[in-house]
């Protein structure tokens, strides 16, 4: 039995992981809430975690990868502390997103894409985050500022570089700070028997319906 | 220019803002039409659904109640609620997942129990962090308030939900896609028929799969009566909408107004609306977007059209995902029909030849035009490539694909060309983008 040290995500990520698959009929639909915990642990998708989170949901680590590759906010390559997605689709686009975009790319110093060399910032040229009633908005680690001017992003980044902003922003790949209380509050055989139950009654009150006024049934379902 | 008196339906609590929060729930009304539900039979509460004409909210508009009849007659089994909001310029779901949390669960929970599904899943666009936070915390005290979980305010009905977090794709709006990837699973659309998830949903099992914004209009309905409900608006279009308002006008913002009685005139100019043309370089409307950027084009003669998803749909558009873009005088339809295809080219998820190579082509020509390299045989190309995606470049578009992403790439491409089409040639023959 290998050691626990040997092991990449921490207990912690493992009793996580344990809760959250509690949650759904199947195991495999707790793949991507895992992948963000072990985002949340690494920063990214390490394949020592993805190797992992294989085993602890019952697929190939192949299967994780192909998935998690699919989706823009889970990372198999390094990023800065702070991803800063400034949003460029239309809403945005109209009210200067790509002047904004242009700011940040000289601002930091790096291209669309790039992570600073102090590894602090990644940029991204995101599509809509919906919140385009804040145009032209971004969001770091998926935190949302609206209305960025030229001066307020580098005030923004002013902040992040200071750490004033460690209670607003976490690091990257920590999206919800806020945990369920709790597992499921019933089993499935007690849904079960609630439901057939549930499902006599009606039944029943649709054959004393049907009795009282002959066709009432046809006609609703008709409806 | 007239603003009628409806009742706010889904924003009611929304003067305060502490309405996420189980106190300042409660304190404004929070869960008594769940109370009262509980006390009624299921099948009268999903009869009371039924009887409104309640189009889903999400964007195909299809009528909830409709979704409802499908699945109860089967063993019901899952509702799962579609928060993947992102659709360009819609927010309206995002503002209800942080503003008032409780009402969609309350939502929610009276669905489930009409439909009496043995689960409800609440999938919210990963993006969206503080949302997830927001509904967590309200679903956790839901829970410790009796609301959810066993035996919900000692009626005999239990119900487990859970929150599950996206992690960053638009297709999975789509909602096969969203129940793949509810699965765990890349967001694949699932290949049709069957159409509806109510045949073949979560786990091959039947399923539900409704917007939050459709949800969230429960509780008013089971507090007021469906009549109530349907003596707002007209025709199918009964209740209020929500309207995310973006783009060039003075007050970009949510808002709920009575469909059909309201007009896109009222909706962009009304002092206590949108306000009017501002905050870009023009003066004058040029184009709005209604329904979200899968949608064909309006102009400034289309203003006093109705808000009603069918007299959206009889002019060629939809009301779709209840967003609305308006662009001024100054903005480049070029460019705006080059950004909505660049947006569908890197969204497209791969599965069908015509929107995977489609989008991208299109994507480039559009790209030299507006870089001035373009060519006046380019206009042709470009509706040809999209006579590929969608046959005839009509509205709704004709079907090439497994989902409506690919065909839905033309609307932009087509509405610029069709209508600036002079505009289309001036950058091809200054070798540029006259607004610079």
């Amino acid at each position: 039995m290998a050691a626990t040290g040997e092991r990449h995500l921490s207990e912690e990520v493992r009793t996580r992981a344990a809760e959250l698959m509690a949650l759904y009929p199947h195991r495999r639909s707790a793949l991507i809430p895992i992948c963000h915990l072990a985002q949340e642990q690494d920063g990214l998708l390490r394949p020592e975690a993805i190797t992992e989170i294989a085993e602890i949901v019952g697929v190939t680590p192949a299967e994780v990868l192909g998935t998690a590759s699919f989706y823009d906010m889970l990372h198999t390559e390094p990023v800065g502390r702070y991803l800063v997605a400034v949003c460029t689709n239309i809403a945005c686009m109209l009210k200067g997103a790509y002047e904004l975009l242009e700011h940040a790319e000289s601002a930091l110093g790096v291209r669309v894409g790039a992570t600073t060399d102090d590894a602090m910032f990644t940029l991204e040229d995101a599509e809509c985050l919906a919140d385009c009633g804040r145009a032209p908005c971004l969001q770091v680690n998926h935190r949302f500022f609206g209305d960025v001017t030229p001066q307020a992003f580098d005030a923004l980044i002013e902040d992040l570089r200071a750490g004033r902003l460690e209670d607003d922003v976490p690091h990257h790949g920590t999206l919800v700070r806020i945990r369920r209380d709790g597992g499921l509050a019933v089993t499935a055989a007690e849904v079960a028997a609630e439901r057939e139950a549930a499902r006599r009654a009606m039944a029943e009150r649709a054959r004393a319906a049907e009795a009282a006024d002959p066709g009432a049934n046809e006609k609703r379902s008709g409806s | 220019m007239t603003i009628t008196e409806a009742p706010k339906i889904v924003t009611s609590r929304l003067h305060r803002d502490d309405v996420h929060t189980l106190a300042g729930y409660l304190e404004t009304g929070g869960y008594e039409a769940l109370r009262k539900a509980l006390t009624m039979p299921p099948e009268v509460v999903g009869a009371e659904v039924e009887a409104v004409s309640l189009l889903g909210r999400g964007g195909a508009g299809f009528p909830a109640g409709r979704k409802w009849a499908m699945l109860r007659k089967a063993p019901a089994t899952y509702l799962v609620v579609n928060g993947d909001e992102s659709e360009p310029a819609t927010f309206k779901d995002h503002f209800l997942l942080e503003r008032d949390p409780h009402q969609l669960i309350e939502g929610v929970v009276i669905a489930a129990y009409a439909l009496q599904v043995a689960q409800a899943f609440i999938y919210v666009r990963g993006e969206f962090a503080l949302g997830l936070e927001r509904v967590t915390a309200a679903l956790n005290e839901a829970y410790a308030h009796g609301a959810v979980g066993k035996d919900i305010f000692g009626s005999g009905f239990s119900l487990d939900v859970v929150v599950h977090p996206g992690a960053g794709a638009y297709i999975c709006g789509e909602e096969t896609a969203l129940l793949e990837s509810l699965e765990g699973k890349r967001g694949f659309p699932r290949i049709k028929p069957p159409y509806f998830p109510a045949a073949i949903g979560l786990y091959g099992e039947p399923t539900v799969v409704n917007n939050v914004e459709t949800l969230s209009n429960l509780p008013w309905i089971v507090n007021n009566g469906s009549a109530a409900f349907t003596a707002l608006g007209a025709g199918r279009s009964t209740g209020t909408r929500l309207f995310a308002l973006a783009g060039h006008v003075r007050n970009p913002g949510v808002y709920e107004v009575e469909m059909v009685k309201t007009t896109f005139r009222d909706l962009i100019y009304a002092p206590v609306l949108g306000g009017g043309i501002a905050g870009g370089k023009g003066t004058q409307l040029k184009a709005i977007i209604p329904g979200g950027v899968s949608a064909p084009w309006f102009g400034p003669d289309q203003l006093d059209l109705p808000l009603g998803q069918d007299e959206v749909a009889e002019q060629g558009s939809m009301l779709g995902s209840g967003s609305i873009v308006v662009m001024d005088d100054a903005t480049c339809m070029v460019r705006a029909a080059w950004r909505i295809t660049r947006f569908f080219w890197r969204e497209s998820c791969g599965q069908c030849t015509p929107c995977r190579g489609g989008s991208g082509w299109l994507e480039k020509i559009l790209r030299r035009i507006e870089d001035g390299s373009g060519r006046e045989a380019d206009l042709d190309l470009l509706m040809d490539a999209c006579d590929n995606l969608a046959p005839g470049v009509s509205w709704p578009p004709k079907q090439t694909t497994i989902c409506v992403l690919g065909p839905s790439i033309p609307s932009s491409i087509a509405s610029g060309i069709r209508m600036f089409r002079d505009e289309f040639l001036v950058h091809v023959k200054e070798g540029g983008c006259p607004h610079g």
